[in-house]
């Protein structure tokens, strides 16, 4: 099978032609050479299957960030029967020394020149025909937003793979890539002969635009406004959609299911649909919101907006060793921390990125939020509860603050801070959409698996042994929550509160349910009888303990994936279930030492 | 012969010299930052934040620490009001 890589610099539009090329047919995969996963695609090309690679963005071939290693590594162990290389015509002044470098290493190469319309306002025109003669290979324009050019491109592609051209020499490749002089005098001779550029640009819509969002004073509260509008919008269109599948699925349970297991014996239709059914349904129910997410992080992502915020933040988050990017993501965590973790790739430097990914599970996520608002409403007067919440929003930035501070150290960026400010661009919907539908198809992928076993764990923990009643103390949960006594009794946490505990460590979401089914109790009775048993400061140490000690399964798992370190998600297990305790035996202890 | 870091906002200048271990070196002079270039200071986040700079058709945002990496001088032609 021939095989075709995509090359280009962050922001030219590379995975927006990927997609349009691939469809939704793109998968992830493993590669020679190299440690992360790439995507992939099988595309119909000249009459042959070929498999297009998307390489990652990179500024030079010869630097040393980590994609530019990557992409090093991938050229020199696996063979390419073409390379296209995907440039910003309005930056082909900066741009063609990426080009002149891979054209160096003897792979079979197409040029497209993408955002031509963009090149074509601001007074750049490029001679296409000389400078594809010049460079002895073809020169495309397309627009990757639009698809305009791209059937011509592609029978360029087609044409030079059915050249037989053979397949680079990965051998001889990493020879070359010793060498990476001249370029810089090719790069300046071509751009005098075929290039015109003019002195001076005329103000742009982004300019105008930036003289506000940008503003010393006005940026910042903008910012924050349009966060909240965006969050506000997430939830409102969320929620009913939310609610509206799990209503779907309870009735396709109580409907369907549930006559279908009546005859099998207990302990099956228990497993079936009490576990492993239930535990899918609370996946599907977090698909809604995983959805939005994912579509309006990309609107924000393409928009160019995500920059302008970094510029805004970064003086504070700095005093942090983080960068005006994770701020953006910790606020992405107040809705669901998962796609906020996913969306730390955009950091290029390790060490930050892990410092973020350190932050985010600490943000009191949508699931949480359940759980408290609950809580306050059964313990709390109806004065009381916006304050207590507040207290608990409060709490979650503090206690992200905080680790960013104490663990700075161990995680020293060396990465200097340059980022490009791209124009303002409108994504397409179909941009949107697509890449939406990508990242929901990786989630549900990774968190299926694991919601399903944590899920049937729990059940078998609340109804084994067989001869006691399910979730009573004589169960295995029950046992578990007496040997979790000693450490929890200090944080006024009873039993009953423990089992709850370990169940939200799969998600959530469950808390509440374990709740109703430890107490056999639902709704005003289950409030009225929590009431009785304890009182506000333990009701207050449990949502702390809740609030910081681990956000889910999915979380963790997550954490696994994007950080491929089973030793960093161990840490930030133990260090948030370490803080979890610190924080509540703190507050509960003083909160008795003062009386109350 | 100034730094980076020492402009005000509006003024050009050229750059005459980075100063920089060789991977931030790529990294500049991947964005544009090359010695001759003409460069033109955007603006400035508050509480001493990054700087926007603007290098013909790109911009870029950095911080203090890496703009005292590169040496300016004035732009005579450039800075005529």
């Amino acid at each position: 099978m021939k095989r075709i890589a995509l090359l280009g610099m962050p922001n030219t539009g590379k995975s927006t032609l990927f997609n349009r090329i691939s469809g939704a047919s793109a998968r992830v995969g493993n590669w020679p050479g190299i440690t992360v996963d790439l995507m992939s695609a099988k595309v119909l090309l000249g009459g042959h299957i070929a498999e297009l690679v998307d390489l990652p963005g990179i500024y030079d071939l010869h630097g040393f960030s980590d994609d530019e290693q990557v992409v090093r590594h991938f050229l020199a162990n696996n063979p390419l029967d073409l390379a296209i290389v995907l440039l910003n015509s309005s930056q082909i002044d900066r741009q063609l020394s990426l080009l002149l470098q891979i054209k160096k290493l003897n792979i079979p190469m197409v040029l497209a020149l993408n955002m031509s319309d963009e090149a074509k306002k601001a007074g750049i025109s490029i001679d296409i025909d000389q400078l594809a003669k010049s460079l002895a290979m073809p020169v495309l324009q397309i627009s990757a937003k639009y698809g305009e050019g791209l059937p011509k491109a592609l029978q360029a592609a087609a044409a030079v793979i059915n050249q037989a051209q053979t397949a680079s020499d990965p051998a001889r490749i990493s020879l070359a890539l010793e060498e990476d002089q001249k370029i810089e005098k090719e790069m300046e001779s071509l751009l005098a002969k075929y290039v015109h550029i003019p002195s001076t640009l005329s103000e742009s819509s982004t300019d105008k635009l930036d003289k506000i969002l940008l503003h010393k004073w006005l940026g910042l509260p903008l910012f924050f406004l349009a966060m909240y509008v965006l969050f506000q919008f997430i939830f409102a269109a969320g929620k009913p959609l939310q609610d509206g599948l799990a209503w779907a699925l309870q009735l396709l349970r109580s409907s369907m299911l549930e006559p279908l297991f009546a005859g099998s014996p207990t302990w099956l239709s228990g497993l079936l649909l009490d576990g492993i059914y239930n535990g899918v349904a609370t996946v599907a129910a977090f698909v809604p919101i995983i959805v939005l997410f994912f579509l309006v992080m990309s609107m924000v992502e393409d928009s160019g907006y995500l920059s302008r915020a970094a510029f805004l933040m970064d003086a504070l988050m700095a005093k942090m060793g983080l960068d005006g990017r994770g701020f953006v993501m910790m606020l992405m965590g107040f809705g669901c921390n998962v796609p906020a973790l996913m969306g730390t790739r955009m950091m290029r430097s390790r060490p930050m990125r892990l410092l973020t990914m350190l932050v985010i599970p600490l943000s009191l996520c949508s699931a949480r939020l359940q759980v408290f608002i609950f809580m306050i409403t059964a313990l709390f007067s109806a004065s009381q509860a916006p304050l207590v919440l507040f207290a608990l929003y409060l709490m979650s930035f503090v206690t992200m603050f905080l680790t960013a501070l104490l663990f700075q150290g161990q995680f020293k960026n060396k990465e200097p801070f340059i980022l490009e400010l791209p124009p303002y661009r409108f994504p397409t919907l179909r941009q949107i959409v697509l890449r939406g539908w990508l990242e929901v198809k990786h989630f549900l992928n990774r968190a299926s698996k694991f919601i399903v076993i944590g899920v049937v764990l729990v059940w078998a923990l609340t109804n084994f042994p067989s001869n006691v009643p399910p979730a009573s103390a004589g169960t295995y949960a029950g046992q578990l929550g007496a040997l979790f006594a000693p450490v929890l009794d200090p944080l006024g946490i009873n039993n009953q509160l423990a089992i709850a505990l370990i169940f939200g460590f799969v998600a959530k979401e469950i808390v509440v349910g374990a709740l109703a089914v430890i107490y056999g109790l639902q709704g005003d009775a289950l409030m009225v009888q929590m009431a009785s048993q304890i009182d506000w400061v333990q009701a207050m140490s449990f949502m702390l303990f809740a609030l910081i000690y681990t956000p889910c399964l999915s979380t963790i798992a997550t954490l696994r994936n994007e950080s491929k370190s089973l030793g960093f998600m161990w840490l930030s297990l133990a260090w948030s279930l370490g803080l979890a305790w610190l924080v509540s035996f703190v507050f509960y202890q003083t909160a008795r030492a003062l009386g109350f | 012969m100034r730094l980076l870091s020492q402009l005000a906002i509006g003024e050009h200048a050229i750059i005459s010299a980075i100063e920089a271990e060789e991977s931030l070196y790529h990294r500049l002079s991947a964005l544009g930052f090359r010695v001759g270039k003409t460069l033109s200071i955007m603006r400035r986040a508050n509480f001493n934040g990054p700087l926007h700079v603007r290098l013909g058709t790109t911009d870029v945002i950095l911080r203090d620490t890496e703009a005292a990496r590169i040496h300016v001088q004035n732009d005579s032609l450039a800075n005529k009001p």
